[in-house]
């Protein structure tokens, strides 16, 4: 069975439905919407439980000739690391369709005018299957096009249904990840001219640029566009506005998928096509990645707006990720990797947990709020888990995956590792004082009549807060998919073998 | 020989370039941009001539049939233009800038 | 000294479902929790039960490891690969996990019984009882756990619930800031924990016990030394020693039975169990092993100072805590010598403060919650038991004759005094300023005149907050004698941390002894001086220089505003306008300059047709011009 296409084809189609329907039928386009992307998950699962870990890298295989002509394949498949982050989307889609019930409806506060509600279900799921695309796709130009294709669904998104200032942020986000497209574009080209394979197919472009000076070049160009769409710091201003004004579904997406895309393009392209330029590039980046985490905490610490907080935390996150892939160590790919999943579902949690808080109250402003505990417990509890979620507490999923990276980047880069330790300290600062202003303290009299959240919410978050536990305690069945994976990524790559200065005698519980 | 008819062509299409530049009237500007087409009709067929192939004689048919098409088009702006704004001056119809 | 027995996997028996200890608070914890309302009714009768099975458990695995030969006490028992290739969660029974397992879940079910009377008239009792049991778990799980990233749970883990239960009243401001100051300071201790984990993977590969004690012998000392002060500085923050010292007199807004179990019994001790179970990290690092003591005398004599000029009766307590778990600190510092002590004194200590703090919740119960000691005064008549269980208590932290604090500490002053005499001596002197501070809270609590508010009606506390007192101040009485005369717990504890070369024998009349007596005796007399035969005043005296400091905390809130909060503060703020004015700044520059630029080059389009026929005519002149060039070059 054609797996991946199939994944592609069902949420198009759905989209296409969605959009089809007579006028006046908001109520079935998000049913609709709803019912696509379950299916989709229920396929996704089906089809990772089929995956074997220790088989071929690359699974699902389809390649298809599209334009023979440049050697362009629609080529799909996926190994270890890409099926985690399908797996991450179409676990989060249905959550966000449901999420954003009345997201589109137009009402509350300050809601933009009213819109076209099952365009928005429909970009929706046109979205989760470029998504699904992206991280599939086995042919670099392929991956081009859908990189590029998915700004446009989350260009509606955030241009039609944000916040008041919906337009610029638009706008900024198009243009800049434009930009690093752009560039990417080039480096593609480049790459495919200079390789002389006249093939776009990823497996095959693996070494083919020996040239140091080349290689150094085309780097740049893909890594660039990664850290625009990831964002590393100083790239990262477009991802706050974005945040704060797409609606909180598509924040959701847009953070805890969208900019995956990046630090999984690093991953995948910048190591394997480029190993020799990746280690000489490899102080700049984890200057980038340390910076990024102090200064995005920092930041984050003296936010106002509750969603530009958590958008300024995922910046720190992701200096984080950038950290862990670049760090040359096993132990740290491996951490980063599973931080990207593991990232998407708390900081998902947390966006969608400030939407429910905006909606009731009409306001971003943390200041606004107060004593929410007192008036909605359960909102509050889930605000909280997830906040401590955020900041990696142990028996949470976030923990494991900071902790890998950070003692994998500590084999082979203390310095940087260390510093990046100290942002631990200041995640605890930005989630428990967010959390104290909003929750702690007197209710305040536009909170008193806020309402604890409804069944429907009450599904939103359960499965988000039950994986988020479940993998804090057991991520074995994670790490046991990414491992593989991640070795063989980095058996182009020179890793530093990892060999302790003391070996313990009794190798039982420490082995490699 | 074929020389003059070059310069000729030269001279005809000088005089419509100048008269497209210095004069104001549409009508006139509109019969120097055809002055300039023709001269480069006949440059056209001159070529022909001298490399002794239809070319540039095939060339100038083309010329001629857009000519005529945009004739057609031009004048009923133009016409259009004088009748709502009394003027056919091309200075006044200035609207369409920045 | 003698190393430590090699750990044996367990299988079988009650040590090996000994998970269960954790496992069965956990699960109350989640039962009260997700249930929400519905367990309103029974919620607190679970989590006592979840609390007293886990004692059983407890108990249970404790008889069978005394009823193995001496040579096979470590127990380890395997549970699931955490993170595969580098974490394999099991769990270690040893001598040293069984006592703190005992102490926890014993004086802990102590506490949920206490807490029933304690918390009647709460609207969230259900909520408190699932914090508390998820307090027990993560605490179970620290001291349990076989290698260092399990023990970094549960630390972490006993850090949310000590946030969650001094916020527990978090609609007041004070009650929350001091939750989220309890956290942070937390974090950094952590911070240095967890630098001191990775140190351990990268120096041996593995962050198991057994493999990394093992192996620690062939270590740089240097390394070991990086370990040893990174692992310190983490017990520094949980157990509230100086520098990391600020958060616990604030989180004593929490309800009183959380001060006394987290607080006072269990958690804070955990940087001494740290510090314990790494002792073959330690023992080769003589440096690391300097610094802890110092950093034990210091606090402990930072703590008596702060206790003496508390009004509030649980800050007073605090510093005495504090005080205490310097000593405790100080003797794990003395490696294999004085961990028997640090860790008896930390049981004996358990029970002794957990019996005051409890003894100040009755009274609190009793008054209204007022804590302010100059506003009680006289309360024995009316709290006849409660004042003998704290009386009983007061004579065991200053460490009366026979009875538990009197062996436990002295022990960690002989110990210390044969180690350095200047470290002995300082001890001494924080005995006697240990008299003096309880003796004043004594004094002004039950001694004198009342001096209560019109509609303060003290009262006896009900009989299920009165019997936890009367069986804590039991072990008050009885337990430190039973633990080091003959050297019991020593011997008890060696399979796990070691035996010292020549054990150490009671002196009932050694030099410090007496000297340590004689200047509780004057502390105490001062205090009935100043406070018992004398009248208090209801208002606090402005007091000298001295006092002032003392009433600061040592000015420690002072000194973290000044060099870390303010500065942090400015660096908020001028990241944030860096990040709006700087980076974006240049972006949105870009933007307006790329903008401004075409906005000025569109005026070109003037609108005249006759110009544009000009720049045509000159665009194509250029053209033929630079054809021309071309063509003749």
């Amino acid at each position: 069975m054609p797996w991946l296409s199939t994944l592609i084809a069902v949420p198009v189609l759905g989209a296409v439905g969605v959009a089809l329907l007579p006028k006046g039928n908001d109520k079935l386009a998000k049913q609709l919407a709803l019912v696509v992307s379950l299916v989709v998950l229920a396929l996704t699962l089906v089809m990772a439980v089929q995956f074997s870990p220790r088989g071929t890298r690359f699974q699902f295989d389809e390649t298809y000739e599209w334009i023979p002509r440049f050697g362009v394949h629609f080529g799909l498949a996926v190994d270890g690391i890409a099926l985690v982050l399908i797996v991450l989307s179409a676990v989060l889609v249905p959550i966000v369709v449901l999420a954003s019930w009345h997201d589109a409806d137009g009402t509350g506060a300050d809601a933009p005018p009213k819109r076209s509600v099952k365009t928005y279900f429909a970009l929706l799921l046109v979205l989760e299957a470029m998504m699904i695309g992206v991280f599939a796709a086995t042919d670099i130009f392929l991956f081009y096009v859908f990189f590029e294709a998915m700004l446009i669904p989350m260009y509606f998104m955030i241009g039609s249904y944000g916040g008041a200032q919906r337009s610029y942020a638009a706008v900024k986000f198009l243009l800049y990840s434009l930009f690093g497209g752009l560039l990417m574009l080039v480096a593609v080209i480049g790459l495919y001219v200079i390789a002389e394979k006249n093939t776009f197919m990823f497996p095959e472009l693996i070494g083919a640029i020996t040239d140091p000076t080349t290689q150094k070049w085309l780097f740049a160009g893909f890594f660039i566009a990664f850290a625009v769409k990831a964002p590393l710091w100083p790239f990262h201003t477009w991802l706050p506005d974005a945040a704060a004004q797409a609606p909180a579904g598509a924040a959701v997406l847009l953070v805890g998928v969208l900019d995956k895309v990046g630090t999984y393009g690093m991953l995948r392209f910048c190591l394997e096509l480029f190993p020799d330029a990746a280690k000489f590039f490899t102080p700049l980046v984890l200057v980038l990645a340390v910076v990024g985490i102090v200064y995005g905490a920092i930041v984050a610490i003296g936010q106002t707006d509750m969603k530009r907080l958590i958008a300024y935390t995922s910046i720190s996150h992701f200096g984080f990720i950038a950290l862990g892939v670049f760090a040359m160590s096993q132990n740290a790919a491996t951490g980063a990797t599973l931080y990207m999943v593991n990232h998407g579902f708390s900081t998902g949690a947390l966006f969608l947990i400030a939407g429910f808080l905006i909606y009731r109250r009409g306001s971003n402003y943390i200041a606004d709020y107060g004593g929410v505990q007192k008036v909605a417990p359960i909102l509050a509890g889930t605000f909280l888990v997830a906040g401590l979620s955020g900041l990696a507490l142990p028996g949470l999923s976030s923990f494991v995956s900071e902790f890998m990276v950070l003692i994998g980047s500590f084999q082979t880069y203390p310095v940087p590792a260390t510093i990046a330790t100290a942002g631990v300290v200041l995640a605890a600062i930005y989630i428990l004082w967010m959390y104290k202003r909003v929750a702690n303290g007197p209710t305040t009299e536009a909170v008193a009549g806020m309402k604890d959240l409804n069944g429907r919410e009450k599904w939103v978050i359960a499965p988000l807060i039950a994986l988020i536990i479940a993998l804090g305690f057991y991520p074995k069945p994670l790490l046991d998919v990414i491992n593989p994976a991640v070795d063989k990524t980095l058996a182009n790559v020179t890793v530093t073998e990892f060999t302790p200065a003391v070996p313990v005698a009794d190798q039982k519980g420490a082995g490699e | 020989m074929t020389t003059h008819y070059l310069v000729l062509s030269a001279l005809l299409f000088a005089i419509g370039a100048v008269g497209v530049l210095v004069r104001r009237n549409a009508i006139v500007v509109f019969m120097c941009v055809e002055l300039m087409l023709n001269a480069c009709n006949l440059a056209f067929v001159t070529f022909a001539r001298q490399h002794g192939n239809l070319d540039g004689q095939i060339i100038a048919f083309f010329v001629m049939v857009v000519a005529a098409a945009e004739v057609v088009v031009g004048l009923a702006i133009i016409v259009t233009i004088f009748r709502t704004r009394r003027s056919a001056s091309v200075d006044d119809a200035n609207l369409l800038k920045y | 000294m003698e190393p430590a027995e090699k750990i044996i996997q367990h299988a079988g028996g009650v040590i090996g479902v000994s998970w269960l200890m954790i496992a069965l608070p956990l699960l109350g914890a989640a039962i009260l929790l997700l249930g929400g309302r519905r367990t309103d009714r029974w919620g607190h009768l679970l989590g006592v039960a979840m609390s007293l099975a886990s004692f059983v458990v407890a108990v249970l695995a404790f008889v069978e490891l005394i009823g193995l030969p001496e040579a096979q006490r470590r127990r380890g028992v395997e549970l699931f690969q955490f993170i595969p290739g580098m974490v394999d969660m099991g769990v270690l029974i040893d001598p040293l996990s069984i006592s703190f397992a005992l102490l926890i879940t014993g004086v802990g079910s102590l506490i949920h019984i206490y807490s029933i009377g304690y918390m009647s008239h709460d609207p969230a009792r259900r909520r408190f009882f699932a914090y508390l049991n998820l307090f027990v778990a993560a605490m179970l799980l620290l001291v349990l756990a076989d290698n260092y990233v399990g023990l970094y749970v549960g630390w972490e883990g006993v850090g949310l619930a000590s946030y969650l239960l001094i916020g527990f009243w978090q609609q007041k401001p004070s009650a929350a800031t001091a939750a989220q100051k309890a956290f942070i300071v937390n974090r950094v201790g952590d911070f240095g924990l967890a630098i001191g984990i990775f140190v351990i993977w990268t120096t041996f590969g593995s962050v198991a016990y057994g493999p990394v004690f093992g192996a620690a012998g062939g270590a740089d000392q240097g390394v070991l030394t990086v370990i040893g002060l990174l692992l310190l500085l983490g017990a520094c923050g949980k157990s509230a020693q100086v520098p990391l010292q600020s958060w616990l007199l604030d989180a004593m807004e929490g309800p009183t039975p959380v001060s006394a179990l987290i607080h006072a019994a269990t958690m804070v001790t955990a940087g001494v169990y740290l510090v314990v179970r790494s002792g073959a990290i330690f023992e080769l690092a003589p440096t690391a092993q300097l610094v802890v003591t110092i950093v034990g005398v210091v606090t402990l004599l930072a703590g008596a100072i702060i206790g003496t000029a508390k009004d509030d009766i649980k800050k007073g307590l605090a510093g005495s805590t504090m005080s205490q778990i310097g000593y405790m600190m100080l003797a794990a510092g003395l490696g294999p010598a004085g961990y028997a002590f640090a860790i008896a004194h930390l049981i004996t200590h358990g029970f002794f403060k957990a019996n005051l703090f409890l003894g100040a919740g009755s009274i609190m119960h009793a008054m209204n919650d007022e804590v302010d000691m100059r506003k009680y005064g006289g309360l024995r008549k009316f709290l006849p038991v409660t004042f003998a269980t704290f009386f009983i208590g007061y004579l065991a932290i200053i460490g009366f004759p026979l009875l538990s604090g009197y062996f436990t500490k002295d022990g960690i002053i002989e110990t210390a005094m044969h180690h350095s005499a200047i470290l002995g001596w300082l001890a001494v002197v924080g005995a006697g300023i240990t008299g003096f501070y309880m003796s004043r809270m004594v004094f002004m609590t039950f001694f004198g005149e009342k001096r209560w508010a019109d509609d303060a009606h003290p009262h006896e506390s009900p009989a299920v907050m009165t019997w936890p007192l009367i069986i804590l101040s039991v072990g008050s009485i009885f337990l430190g004698g039973y633990l080091i005369l003959g050297n019991t717990f020593m011997q008890f504890l060696a399979p796990a941390v070691g035996r010292p070369a020549e054990l150490p024998v009671f002196h009932f009349f050694s030099v410090p002894g007496l000297a340590t007596l004689a200047l509780v005796a004057v502390g105490a007399a001062f205090a009935w001086m100043k406070y018992g035969r004398a009248q208090v005043p209801v208002v606090a005296p402005r007091g000298s220089f001295l006092t002032t400091f003392a009433r600061r905390d040592l000015y420690g809130d002072a000194i973290n505003e000044s060099l870390f909060m303010r500065p942090g503060q400015w660096a908020t703020r001028f990241a944030v306008f860096f990040d709006n004015r700087g980076i974006d700044g240049l972006v949105n520059g870009l933007a307006a300059m790329i903008g401004g630029t075409s906005g000025r080059l569109r005026r070109i389009q003037t609108g005249f047709a006759r110009s544009y026929a000009l720049s045509i005519l000159f665009g194509a002149a250029v053209v033929a011009g630079a054809l021309l060039l071309v063509g003749n070059l």
